[in-house]
């Protein structure tokens, strides 16, 4: 994956930078020494590195406001920062970029149970929005995996989903308004507590923007009232083929579970190896999630029973306790850091039609010969979003650029079968340049064109998202 | 012009030397301009893919609503966003097409839970007013690959673009509906009841409160579906839970809960009244304070406050700019739905964001063709 080269003349200003900007942020808001930059040289996709210029860690929009202006002026590049754990590559510097970092905007503003919503600040995380609200019973519903670290502002720009997405939507059915500041230093706001926009829906635009056309400082976030219960049941099956064809029937069939979750046989064992959430030995398992009070959960779950017992299931077990929840749970969310125990692995994120699943499963499992690289599959199957684990050897040269090739064709496959190359984990670098797999020339200069009204020199992430072909002759300008 | 395939209308659009009056089923006259040459998306029709499996629906834009609804209805599907029918409210003819919808963003009462059409639209296809044809989203749920052009296009007003084809969410069905009913509430304790209703967890899918009801009284109405036993748990569960405003009634026959939504959702309340007619969006609980402030006019509530819908009779001193001021003053917006356009349909936007909207535009569409009297510029303020 290459990054452009540092441009020498900005290098040069560092000094002068540096000078400016400690002359609007705090002392400890501006990390200059290599020593302490490093720590920001990547986020979770970690086979990429680079270390920044500086780094800037402003605590309030005005600060936010007088950072940017400064290197809008000097025409240095900036590149936004949440928590850092972003799998694309989205936060990656290059060595010519300023790293702003929202970590200090980690304040709760507002809460409004009235009118249900709540009004942060974007470096707060995931989990201690929900945590701010969860005592009056309210809850914010998006829940990345990485829920406990991830910033809001690193939500709002990749547009994050989660496990519950199916019933809940994800980031920008639930994001009310932001306020942002652009690529000059002008602090907008766009929507709020009530509903609708005025005007172009421009919240929309900039929700899954990549950091690309401002940085999110305040949100306003819908919360929801915590259902009375929630239950889940796990139904096993001897091949992939009918579980995707379960997965269809229960949608079909008018229930709308809160989350349906899949998983294959390598991943199944690894995860049981790991949390020992008493998973069975059978090649695909469906995790379904419901939501209700006691008798609601059961009139669902019957339902549900009745149509898996039509594709003869080899195991079909409804949790009976709090504790049997929590560790089924546990287990598909530990997925990811089982595999990790493991053995390297890269994790992909296209979105397919349902439909397609068996289809698609056949496929992977046919490159997996090919490539000579094993994967695990877990993945969001109510919605079609696919999170493949090709598992490598990062000491074995060669070893991570096959996984790479490998990955590109299961996101070429995705897209073949009407999908998309990235459900919920961004473009970042990581699939910047398979973009034209997916769109064509007009559509990407659409985009494009977008990006040139809210930066037009180019400035904010500029390196992300589009192929640096498309983009080249906008970043030099 | 009827262009007949997405090709003609990119043609067409390139090959235009003057403003553009773009329609799809022509029922929202408002939004349209007295100059410029029709171009109809009137035959560009027809469901190009229909899953039910995948809560899937693709059709190109001129295809009418009813023959969405037909094709999901069979499927025991919907669009859960339930766009309103202007036909009633505006005195028009015509037929309703999805493109229509989703240029306008159109979502009725179910909204306040579920979501905007804006939400459930999952890709679509344009041609800008160069004659480009641009793709953005696609159709599945889950998509992050690059800007999401699908959510500027909803709610754009064929500003940017003529659409061609749309992608949406459909959800199923629910077997059951259950429509609770008070009558005597105020403006302020109907509110409060809605916000309390909203904030339980019992998945309210409608809270409206008439000032006028059928029977003349003010009618809180809220809506629960879902499984039948499921329904009517929630509805005792909601009735002990508002006992303190009175004793709510449940109407759960599926024909007359449907009729009453639909009068909300279509403005049934002011369809045979004179006047100006306004949609104000703002937070819930400053809504009966706005009315308030707006001695005159008559309103009625949908998404728990969130939306207004006023009648604003002749006479009555009731301008755009009191109309404006009274949502300004707390957050928000007014549009105007019904009445003299020269008093300006669209909400006047701060310096920035209008700039950042104007920029849109004109890249999007450089000659300024596409609907050129739509939307801020070009309106009176």
């Amino acid at each position: 994956m290459d990054m452009p080269a540092p441009r020498p003349e900005i290098m040069a200003q560092k000094a002068e930078l540096i000078k400016r900007l400690q002359r609007v942020l705090s002392a400890d808001a501006v990390i200059s020494d290599p020593s302490e930059t490093r720590a920001y040289e990547c986020d979770a996709l970690t086979a990429y590195k680079c270390p920044p210029l500086a780094v800037v860690l402003p605590a309030t929009t005005q600060e936010v406001s007088q950072a940017l202006r400064i290197c809008h002026e000097m025409g240095v590049p900036v590149v936004p920062r949440g928590s850092g754990t972003s799998l694309a590559g989205g936060a990656l510097p290059t060595a010519d970029s300023v790293i702003l970092g929202v970590a200090r905007l980690n304040a709760v503003l507002e809460t409004d149970y009235d009118n249900r919503f709540i009004r942060v600040q974007t470096g707060r995380t995931n989990l201690s929005v929900t945590g701010a609200v969860e005592e009056q019973g309210f809850f914010y519903a998006p829940d990345p995996s990485s829920q406990l670290a991830c910033a809001i502002a690193g939500n709002i720009a990749m547009n994050s989903g989660g496990a519950h997405c199916l019933k809940y939507g994800v980031t920008t059915n639930n994001l009310m308004g932001v306020t942002m500041v652009l690529m000059d230093g002008t602090v907008i706001e766009l929507g709020g507590a009530h509903l609708e926009a005025e005007g172009y829906d421009l919240l929309g635009l900039v929700c899954g923007s990549e950091g690309q056309l401002g940085v999110v400082t305040e949100a306003t976030l819908r919360i929801l009232r915590k259902p009375e219960g929630a239950r889940p049941v796990l139904v096993g099956f001897d091949n992939n083929e009918v579980a995707g064809a379960c997965v269809s029937d229960i949608i079909k069939a008018g229930v709308l579970p809160v989350a349906i979750e899949f998983m294959d046989r390598p991943c199944i064992r690894a995860t049981e190896d790991f949390a020992k959430a008493g998973y069975p030995d059978c090649e695909a398992l469906l995790i379904i999630e419901v939501e209700g009070s006691e008798a609601e959960i059961d009139e669902q779950l019957a339902l549900i029973e009745e149509i898996a017992r039509r594709h003869n299931p080899v195991e079909l077990r409804q949790s009976r306790s709090a504790e049997e929840s929590a560790a089924i749970w546990l287990g598909r969310k530990s997925a990811f850091g089982a595999m990790g125990q493991i053995n390297d692995y890269m994790c992909l994120d296209g979105t397919i039609p349902v439909s397609q699943l068996p289809h698609v499963l056949k496929r992977i499992g046919e490159m997996s010969r090919e490539f000579g690289l094993d994967v695990a599959n877990v993945f969001h199957a109510g919605d079609g979003n696919m999170h493949p684990l090709i598992l490598f050897d990062a000491n074995k040269p060669g070893d991570l650029e096959l996984c790479e090739a490998f990955g590109a064709e299961i996101l070429k496959l995705c897209v073949e079968v009407g999908g998309c190359l990235t459900g919920e984990h961004g473009v970042g670098i990581e699939k910047r340049d398979l973009m034209a797999h997916q769109y064509a020339p007009a559509d990407l200069e659409a985009q494009m064109a977008v990006k040139d009204v809210f930066d037009p020199k180019w400035l904010l992430n500029p390196a992300k998202v589009f192929p640096l072909a498309a983009s080249d002759a906008r970043r030099a300008a | 012009m009827t262009p007949q395939t997405e090709a003609d209308l990119a043609g067409i659009i390139k090959g235009a030397d003057g403003p553009l009056r773009i329609e799809g089923g022509g029922t929202r006259p408002i939004g349209a301009l007295s100059n410029g040459a029709k171009l109809s998306t009137a035959a560009l029709s027809g469901i190009t893919l229909y899953e039910p499996g995948a809560l899937t629906i693709v059709a190109q834009a001129g295809t009418p609503v009813a023959e969405v609804e037909a094709a999901l209805e069979a499927e025991g599907q919907r669009l859960a966003f339930e766009p309103m029918d202007h036909r009633g409210l505006l005195g028009t003819e015509g037929t309703p097409t999805i493109g229509g919808v989703v240029a306008a963003n159109v979502s009725g009462p179910r909204r306040i839970q579920t979501g905007a059409c804006r939400d459930f639209l999952l890709g679509v296809r344009f041609v800008d007013g160069r004659g480009e044809i641009v793709k953005n989203g696609g159709r599945v749920m889950k998509n992050v690959t690059g800007y999401d052009l699908v959510k500027l296009m909803a709610g754009s007003y064929g500003t940017l673009g003529v659409l061609t084809e749309v992608a949406l969410k459909v959800l199923p069905k629910p077997r059951a509906t259950g429509l609770l009913r008070l009558e005597g509430l105020s403006d302020a304790q109907a509110v409060a009841a809605l916000s309390r209703a909203l904030g339980s967890p019992f998945e309210v899918t409608g809270a409206a409160h008439l000032q006028r009801g059928p029977g003349g009284a003010p009618v809180t109405m809220i809506r629960l579906e879902g499984f039948e036993n499921s329904v009517a748990y929630r509805a005792r569960e909601l009735g002990s839970l508002l006992a303190d405003y009175g004793a709510f009634t449940l109407e759960t026959d599926p024909d007359r809960t449907a009729a009453d939504w639909r009068h909300v959702r279509d403005v049934g309340p002011f369809q045979d009244r004179e006047g100006d007619v306004w949609r104000l969006s703002v937070k819930p609980t400053d809504a009966p304070g706005v009315v308030a402030d707006l001695p005159g006019a008559e309103a009625f509530y949908d998404w728990g406050g969130g939306l207004i819908w006023l009648l604003a009779p002749e006479g009555t001193g009731l301008t755009a700019r009191r109309i404006r001021g009274a949502v300004a003053r707390r957050g928000g917006h007014a549009m105007l739905i019904r009445g003299d356009r020269t008093q300006g349909v669209f909400p006047p936007l701060p310096a920035p964001v209008a700039a950042l909207q104007d920029g849109l535009r004109r890249r999007f569409d450089p000659r300024q063709i596409l609907n050129p009297g739509l939307m801020a510029r070009g309106e009176p303020v």
